[in-house]
């Protein structure tokens, strides 16, 4: 269980996050949504000790992680996948996907996640993270190297930005997938109504605040019906 | 040899040598250890000042070890070695350099490499520099590879300075004819108060000649060190630099690039890039699990490998 408790942050004069509190449950799939600017990737960041809150707690089932860096609560199970991937010259996929598990593996066990996000294993697996891989390439590696963790909160931050429609589409499958078969917390920053879709619960912010908390059944139809919530993607 | 001597030389060669190689192995200025075979001969120059290396027209794929390495210290080593690739013949070349100095004189190592390939020639040349020893006696080594290359034939270049080297000037001059391709990747280290400087001339004076140099290096505490490229295209032709180096702590590095463009169909590109690990970087691994400094040493290792 993760649970966050009365989060604050402020920059510039600006309450990005304005006493937020949360808890999420395992085997649950969260979709937090919410207009630009509402501080859907903060939230994120925090949780992940990317960024610091200005007060505030987070739980990770009842132990007090607010104070630990990333990598302590990465060798927690928290895992997180960066809305812009970042590239390393002279890394392959391989190496980084052996960084992620963590100890030494096979190629063909790499090779199995990388089928999992949906790439031809042989053709990605000795590539350079380099400028030579697209986008899309990218944006599953990314996806690949937390699911790789198995983590106990996996927190993926708008996987759909800078990819392509065609690509994304794919990319749903991997979340529909994991919506299925991870035993830990799901929590996905979107405003893609496929992956809305997906959700157990949607958590909806706005202004730093959260404004409702539902099913994806009660949810979905009030974010839709409101011309105020200024979702990009809809179909 | 003894114990350290076979680490010093296993340090310097990442293949083992088989039966079928031809090999010269020099240790503190003279030839100790030769081998020919039915393709390649390996010919002394007079007063070991050096060898010839002939492999023979059409050969499939021969491979040639050179290893160098120098225990003596104060010694300076100078060898002239020069290689003929006979026409259409394909060969690797693996070379290196390792020098031990426990004691407070200098050791200096200078290889001056001559390639010749012929026609349709290819070969692919490793060198490895590599220095250990407690000594304040410095380890020197400055290597001098000069390639002539023609008509059809290629060449790639891989050449590392891996560890312990206190001062280097590494100088490559390449000239090339019609339809040939030149790689070079250059990976350097440096650390302490080291320096390292490296400078590549290459002239494309054939149709569709082409070069590819990459360079990356890493210059921590309170090492120095300097690319200089000077590549001129004389043809219709093709030439890509790229200058990569991360900086830590005080290191310094300086990169001086000139292409000069002499015929209109000449296509010349240079790109430099120098700086600390980017952050977003060490972020990634971190949320990985590793600590801030196993990450350093990751992308370190990826960006040398």
């Amino acid at each position: 269980m993760l649970e966050i408790k009365d989060i604050c942050f402020t920059r510039d004069h600006k309450k990005i996050l304005d006493h937020i509190s949360l808890t999420l449950n395992e085997e649950k799939f969260y979709v937090i949504t919410g207009p630009n600017g509402s501080g859907k990737s903060t939230l994120a960041k925090i949780i992940m000790g990317i960024t610091k809150p200005d007060s505030g707690t987070i739980l990770l089932n009842n132990q007090d992680i607010t104070a630990l860096s990333v990598d302590e609560r990465a060798k927690l199970g928290l895992g997180f996948a960066f809305q812009q991937p970042v590239r390393f010259k002279g890394l392959t996929v391989y190496d980084l996907l052996t960084i992620s598990v963590g100890k030494k593996i096979e190629k063909k066990e790499a090779c199995a996640l990388l089928s999992k996000v949906g790439l031809c294993a042989k053709e990605y697996v000795d590539r350079e993270i380099n400028s030579s891989l697209s986008g899309g390439e990218l944006k599953r590696i990314e996806i690949a190297t937390v699911i790789a963790r198995n983590p106990k909160v996996a927190i993926f931050d708008e996987p759909e930005a800078g990819i392509d429609l065609w690509s994304f589409q794919n990319l749903t499958e991997v979340f529909k997938d994991l919506e299925k078969t991870s035993k830990g917390i799901t929590l996905v920053i979107s405003h893609q109504e496929r992956i809305l879709k997906i959700a157990d619960e949607i958590i909806l912010l706005e202004q730093g605040k959260i404004k409702k908390i539902g099913s994806k059944e009660e949810m979905l139809q009030m974010i839709l019906s409101e011309p105020k919530c200024c979702m990009k993607g809809r179909e | 040899m003894n114990e350290q001597e076979e680490k010093l030389l296993e340090a310097i060669s990442d293949e083992k040598f088989t039966e079928k190689d031809a090999y010269n192995i020099r240790k503190n200025g003279q030839s100790v250890k030769r081998k020919n075979n039915p393709y390649i001969d390996i010919v002394p120059k007079e007063d070991n000042k050096g060898i010839d290396v002939y492999v023979k027209e059409n050969t499939l794929l021969g491979i040639v070890h050179i290893p160098v390495i120098l225990t003596e210290s104060g010694l300076k080593d100078v060898v002239y070695n020069d290689f003929h690739i006979g026409k259409n013949s394909n060969v690797i070349i693996l070379a290196g350099c390792g020098i031990h100095n426990d004691l407070h004189n200098d050791t200096e190592h200078d290889g001056i490499h001559r390639f010749y390939l012929e026609e349709n020639a290819k070969v692919k040349y490793v060198e490895k520099h590599y220095g250990e020893g407690v000594g304040t006696g410095q380890k020197i080594l400055n290597p001098v590879t000069e390639i002539y290359m023609k008509k059809g034939s290629s060449m790639t270049m891989d050449t590392s300075q891996i560890k312990g080297v206190d001062d280097t000037l590494r100088e490559t001059k390449a000239l090339l004819e019609e339809d040939t391709t030149l790689q070079i990747n250059e990976k350097i280290l440096t650390d302490k108060t080291q320096s390292a400087k490296t400078i590549f001339t290459i002239e494309l004076n054939g149709e569709n000649a082409s070069t590819h140099v990459t360079s990356r290096s890493v210059a921590t505490e309170n090492s120095y060190q300097e690319f200089i490229s000077n590549i001129t295209g004389n043809s219709k032709c093709y030439a890509h630099v790229e200058c990569d180096a991360i900086l830590k702590e005080s290191g310094k590095v300086k990169a001086i690039p000139e292409i000069y463009a002499k015929n209109v169909d000449a296509n010349l590109i240079h790109e430099a890039a120098i700086g600390k690990i980017a952050g977003e970087q060490l972020m990634k691994l971190m949320s990985l699990g590793l600590r801030e400094k196993e990450a350093e040493e990751a992308i370190i290792k990826g960006f040398l490998k």
